[in-house]
């Protein structure tokens, strides 16, 4: 039996009269780096938005180590709009906020880049501990948590320094350059200490030599950490290089799944991304 | 061994400026404006860098602090007048229906505790609203919160409209110094703290926050609650200081008062708001009071001067500043023995460099 850790089960978001995902499915096994491509619009950024628990579903449901953390079904008026499949297929409905899931262990970065702007490197890594910790108000307040305390911010220095962000730790994260912004985002997810981690768009607004370090960066990352990695991504030689599988998404609808080569040999992908012959 | 130095150094300063503060006690008549401006200053600050852990820190723009600092000046009110002075405050309501008179000490962190308990309950509904939304719903509870204690029914215990008097009171300056210090550290502590990182986070960010797993309503709430308990003592402050209390003193006026010091002083700045606080108070009650009256130049009388014109004088200067300094004076940084001891080193190489070409 395999290790599913993330299932996407018949998700469709749907916005209004417009569909953004439809009747989406897919699985996602411990420890493999998987991406979903597709061209703009296509619904990628929405599917994340519904892992994280940004968005409700407005039908499907979402399983995380076999635990469903998210299930929908359509209600209230989405009843008499709804025009996607299996109506009546999910009855219970399941919402968690985005926090609950990242204590859950799916932590995940943003296409464009939100880190805390005015604060540190530190303190942006920092922050991402405060979630594992067992003080509370006053223990926090009145110093009665050093050791744990001290424990996070040793743990923490040692992530900066092993991303190479240690000379950095004391300015404001805004004034690092583009790339390391875009690292440092990376460190931070990886502070929270989770199993599944969301990249969205990792390598946007990178040169290829950047985009090959980074492809190198994110296998050692998933060998390092022992993570599972689900990333989006319009660079096809990263895509490419690094996946196990693909995901390809055209209108909300999944086009294709498969290897990297079953997926750049595939007729519908090349076909979604460069569009048809109008005569043949 | 750093660490230890800092803190002697600390020790030392704070020991300084209250016997400064005995001395002047000693040396000026206690009718001197100096001894308004250090106690109202203080007790301000206090209410200010509260409504900064709020407004500057977790970044949620509440304007409740009136109403807030209401309650805090209430509670300690009521709960302070002596057994025997009773039946003459409360001289329309029978003597009151509170029992008991607690000591200061209890009754100033009761104050705090009560205001907290509101706020909470308050926060519930509110904090749900993000920016101008929230800034007007909390000015909506202050005004009911000022409405209600002032209503005819909760006579007994508030004295409806009337006057609360006859409560202990402060003489020295040195007690709102204390209380202000203490609650100024506590809060200090708790923005250092995993916690302030978290308010600072849902400030710069509120989706990345929650990303990094930090419960938005759970934080946002916290800190509602925790800036409104010192707003309640700061309001408790405010009661011993005024030595009368009336709920229609505390009008949305006063948060537009303490606002100001904030922006001044610079959101997101603790010793901003304390420096701005102290400034605010001694511009708008010393400084300026001369442009009140008519002078006189052998005949000549000075145009303008007049009842009122020291208000205009102080608005120019409050446009002026947030003009030219529109952080503030503080910006988001805080002052500090490092930081001026390096501020002063630079200066002084700068004019070493000045001197050498030629």
């Amino acid at each position: 039996m395999t290790d599913h850790i993330l299932q996407m089960e018949n998700l469709t978001m749907q916005f209004g009269g417009v569909i953004a995902l439809d009747n989406l499915s897919l699985e996602i096994n411990r420890g493999e780096i998987i991406a979903l491509i597709g061209p703009n619009g296509a619904g990628k950024t929405t599917a994340f938005n519904c892992i994280t628990g940004v968005y409700e579903p407005t039908n499907g449901c979402i399983r995380y180590e076999e635990q469903i953390i998210a299930s929908n079904h359509p209600q209230g008026k989405m009843k008499k709009l709804y025009i996607g499949k299996n109506k009546d297929s999910y009855t219970r409905v399941i919402r968690h906020t985005p926090d609950k899931i990242a204590q859950m262990g799916i932590a995940r970065t943003f296409q464009n880049i939100r880190l805390f702007k005015d604060l540190t490197v530190f303190e942006n890594v920092l922050i991402a501990k405060h979630m594992h910790m067992k003080q509370n108000v006053f223990t926090a307040t009145f110093r009665m948590n050093r050791r744990e305390e001290k424990r996070i911010r040793k743990e923490c220095l040692d992530l900066l320094e092993e991303q190479d962000l240690l000379p950095f730790c004391g300015e404001p994260a805004s004034s690092l350059p583009y790339g390391l912004q875009r690292r440092l985002e990376i460190a931070r997810a990886l502070a929270s200490e989770p199993k599944l981690l969301l990249l969205d768009e990792p390598a946007a607004g990178m040169d290829p030599q950047e985009t090959r370090s980074l492809a190198d960066f994110i296998v050692h990352v998933r060998n390092k950490y022992r993570l599972t990695i689900f990333l989006i991504e319009h660079h096809m030689d990263l895509v490419m290089r690094i996946s196990d599988r693909i995901y390809v998404l055209d209108f909300g609808k999944q086009i294709a799944q498969g290897s990297p080569t079953e997926i750049q040999n595939n007729r519908r992908v090349v076909e979604a991304y460069l569009g048809v012959a109008e005569d043949a | 061994m750093k660490m230890k130095n800092k803190i002697i150094t600390a020790v030392v300063l704070i020991m300084a400026l209250f016997v400064l503060l005995l001395a002047l006690e000693r040396i000026l008549p206690p009718s001197s404006m100096l001894f308004v401006v250090l106690k109202k200053g203080a007790i301000y600050a206090l209410v200010a860098v509260s409504m900064n852990l709020l407004n500057g820190f977790t970044g949620l723009f509440s304007l409740g602090q009136a109403g807030f600092m209401l309650i805090g000046a209430y509670t300690y009110a009521i709960l302070t007048i002596p057994m025997e002075a009773r039946g003459m405050v409360y001289q329309y309501f029978d003597g009151g229906i509170v029992p008991l008179a607690l000591p200061v000490i209890l009754a100033i962190p009761l104050a705090g505790l009560v205001t907290a308990i509101f706020a909470y309950l308050i926060g519930l509904p509110v904090l749900r609203l993000k920016s101008d939304y929230l800034a007007i719903a909390t000015l909506g509870f202050a005004e009911i919160i000022r409405a209600i204690l002032q209503w005819d029914k909760l006579g007994p215990i508030t004295n409806g409209s009337n006057l609360l008097k006859l409560y202990p009171v402060f003489t020295s300056v040195i007690f709102p110094f204390a209380v202000t210090g203490v609650c100024i550290a506590i809060i200090v502590l708790l923005i250092n703290s995993s916690y302030g990182r978290a308010f600072k986070a849902i400030r710069e960010d509120e989706t990345a926050a929650e990303a990094m797993g930090i419960n938005l309503a759970h934080h946002k709430q916290l800190s509602f609650t925790i800036s409104s308990f010192f707003a309640g003592i700061g309001g408790a402050l405010l009661a011993m200081y005024q030595t009368t209390v009336q709920a229609s003193a505390f009008r949305a006026t006063m948060t537009y008062e303490i606002l100001l010091i904030v922006v001044i002083g610079g959101i997101g700045s603790v010793t901003g708001s304390c420096i701005s606080s102290f400034l605010f108070i001694a511009c708008s009650e010393w400084w300026l009071r001369f442009l009140d009256n008519t002078i006189f130049i052998g005949n000549f009388q000075v145009p303008l001067l007049g009842p009122g014109f020291r208000k205009v004088v102080f608005s120019v200067i409050v446009m002026i500043i947030v003009l030219f300094y529109s952080r503030g004076i503080m910006g988001t940084k805080e002052l500090s023995l490092e930081g001026l001891y390096q501020f002063l080193r630079k200066r002084s190489e700068k004019k070493k460099k000045g001197d050498v070409p030629a």
